[in-house]
């Protein structure tokens, strides 16, 4: 079979989105952010919602989210990304508005703007990737980094009589009355990848009905900051991270 | 008929925003400036106008708030007093880098640290020579009564739109306390979101079909990218510098001697140059209206002409520094200042300029 015999669209069964673009993506492989931005491109294609729909970007390994997916986007300061999407969702309330960030941006640096955002129950979205460490900068230990975790700044594990505990900020969030669906979700397989998918369009049908802040947590890998293969990364997460970030709807009203 | 009000300086700005057809007011409360956010939420804009106004959790949750705003190309605004504005710096600087237009109010209080709630200029250098990371202005207008509060409200939006560039109104807690009468804008409609598309081509309203996606950031890891960034926004402070300078003079055309003052100072300098002209002194005094751009090659030509000037500010001496650039060295220039929150007296002032120009 020549590759064009292959290719011939009789033949088709899976086609990547539209939304999707062409630029290559600078995630290394086995990180969770590539089938994430998949999942949302592809909710934002199926669901008609291209037009209407504005990304804020993070810092971290996520900052250039804006390549990859053809909506409109903006990029935010580090932790700032619901205080800008407030500011774009107040001033365009029909639009779909959602913020895609990491441990550090959501839990550390912005956790002021996290809180109040989903306390004033801004009709958003929050994507979260929870993979416990800085990928972007190089490893360093993150608000959600494992007691005893190794990481760039807490060489010998994470010690909580230095650190602090690992902060479940997810939990706090689904305390706070301005969320309306809160849940814990991964991707490290098939089951896995599509019950994220109907999360994703769970959210995104919440900011229409004007129900308050969805919060999407992605319990992922950095197989890079961890120093493990990508596969060895899918069993330590789920050895590991699972028990500390169980997965399942924290709150659904 | 003109519409004559006696109002705060503070409830000016608050109704010239509403009035000119700003989007969105994102803020946080801190003396002596409160007033702003205050007099819109009495007003309820969002009933008439449709305009949005929001308490934000913090200055820099403000900033960021009118960072998103901005970017779709909306008309918005934050406000603060100096220990608010240190903290909006961040913000400031993506959004001078991301070339987002929007408006930003301070409201100056006498520092450093929490200092005090009276009145300073001690954010001069903070304020015109960048204030944030990284290389960028912002136009800097510096209002002296009330109406200007109202009137600088309009043209900072106006400037802003015209650059995509943050402008600061840069005020102090007599100007934004005071009342005086005000004549103030007529109704302007905000834009529609067509308009937006149209003018703004840039904003991210969400992408058509058809057209290419906006992106709004302040990102180019590639050096060579990021110098070409700086370079356009040098060219851009050029083009400001070169076509927005505003000043206005007062007994100037005789002077032997020049006071340079800006807000507060320059309404209590007009006393002093009464003041000396009735003992025979000629003095003249300047006010920047403008502080970035700063009316340097006036200030060079009342060098050539003057055997003195007084750079008088609420300040240790901050836009001295630029006086003395614009006059290089040609008379001498000093400084007269109160620090803390303190406004000098008119006589203060003569006696200073007494002791250290007119010799």
């Amino acid at each position: 079979m020549t590759t064009n015999e292959i290719i011939n669209p009789a033949n088709l069964v899976h086609k990547k989105t539209d939304l999707l673009t062409d630029v290559p993506m600078h995630y290394c492989p086995g990180c969770s952010h590539g089938v994430v931005h998949k999942l949302l491109a592809e909710v934002i294609d199926e669901m008609g919602i291209q037009e209407e729909t504005i990304g804020v970007a993070p810092v971290g390994c996520a900052v250039f989210a804006y390549n990859y997916i053809d909506i409109d986007w903006q990029q935010a300061a580090h932790g700032r990304a619901p205080a800008v999407a407030t500011g774009i969702k107040r001033l365009l309330p029909e639009r779909y508005v959602f913020t895609y960030q990491g441990d550090g941006d959501l839990a550390a640096i912005g956790t002021a703007e996290t809180i109040h955002a989903c306390n004033r129950g801004e009709n958003i979205m929050i994507i979260f990737i929870n993979n416990g460490i800085y990928g972007m900068t190089g490893g360093q230990m993150a608000p959600t980094t494992l007691e005893g975790m190794k990481t760039s700044t807490s060489p010998y594990g994470r010690n909580v009589e230095l650190n602090g505990y690992p902060l479940n900020i997810t939990k706090l969030l689904a305390e706070l009355e301005g969320t309306c669906y809160v849940t814990r979700q991964s991707v490290h397989n098939v089951a896995g990848v599509r019950r994220a998918k109907k999360a994703i369009q769970k959210g995104f049908e919440n900011s229409e009905l004007k129900k308050g802040t969805s919060v999407i947590e992605i319990v992922s890998t950095c197989n890079s900051g961890w120093k493990l293969s990508p596969a060895a990364s899918n069993d330590w997460m789920v050895k590991n991270m699972f028990p500390a970030y169980p997965l399942g709807d924290l709150k659904n009203v | 008929m003109e519409e004559v009000r006696l109002m705060k300086g503070n409830e000016a700005i608050a109704e010239a925003a509403i009035r000119c057809g700003c989007d969105g007011y994102f803020g946080y409360p801190i003396t002596p400036q409160s007033e702003i956010m205050e007099t819109m939420m009495l007003l309820k804009p969002w009933e008439t106008t449709g305009m949005v106004v929001l308490q934000a959790e913090s200055e820099v949750a403000a900033i960021n708030m009118v960072y998103g705003a901005a970017g779709c190309g909306k008309k918005s605004m934050t406000s603060s007093s100096s220990p608010g504005i240190s903290l909006k710096q961040e913000g400031i600087s993506y959004i001078a880098s991301a070339e987002l237009p929007c408006v930003i109010v301070n409201v100056m209080r006498g520092g450093p640290g929490l200092g005090t709630i009276q009145p300073s200029q001690a954010d001069y250098y903070q304020s015109v020579k960048g204030g944030g990371h990284g290389d960028y202005k912002m136009i800097v207008l510096a209002p002296a009564s009330v109406q200007e509060m109202a009137d600088h409200t309009v043209l900072a939006f106006d400037l802003a739109f015209k650059y995509r560039t943050p402008v600061m109104l840069l005020a102090d807690g007599v100007i934004g306390q005071m009342m005086e009468k005000v004549v103030l804008p007529p109704f302007q409609p905000r834009m529609t979101e067509e308009e937006i598309r149209e003018k703004y081509p840039w904003g991210t309203l969400g992408k058509l079909k058809g057209n290419k996606k906006n992106v709004i950031t302040s990102l180019a890891l590639l050096s060579e990218e990021m110098e070409k960034t700086n370079n356009h926004l040098q060219a851009k402070y050029r083009e400001i510098e070169k076509n927005e300078v505003l000043y206005e003079e007062f007994q100037c055309e005789d002077a032997d001697y020049l006071i340079v003052a800006f807000g507060t100072c320059a309404r209590v300098c007009q006393k002093t140059v009464e003041m000396a002209r009735e003992e025979g002194i000629k003095v003249g005094l300047l006010r920047p209206i403008t502080l970035f751009p700063f009316p340097t090659e006036t200030i060079k030509k009342y060098a050539e002409q003057t055997k003195g000037m007084l750079s008088v500010e609420m300040n240790a001496g901050q836009m001295i520094d630029d006086v003395r650039l614009a006059v290089n060295g040609k008379v001498p220039v000093e400084h007269y200042g109160r620090l803390g929150g303190i406004v000098p007296a008119p006589d203060e002032v003569l006696n200073a300029l007494k002791e250290k120009i007119v010799k």
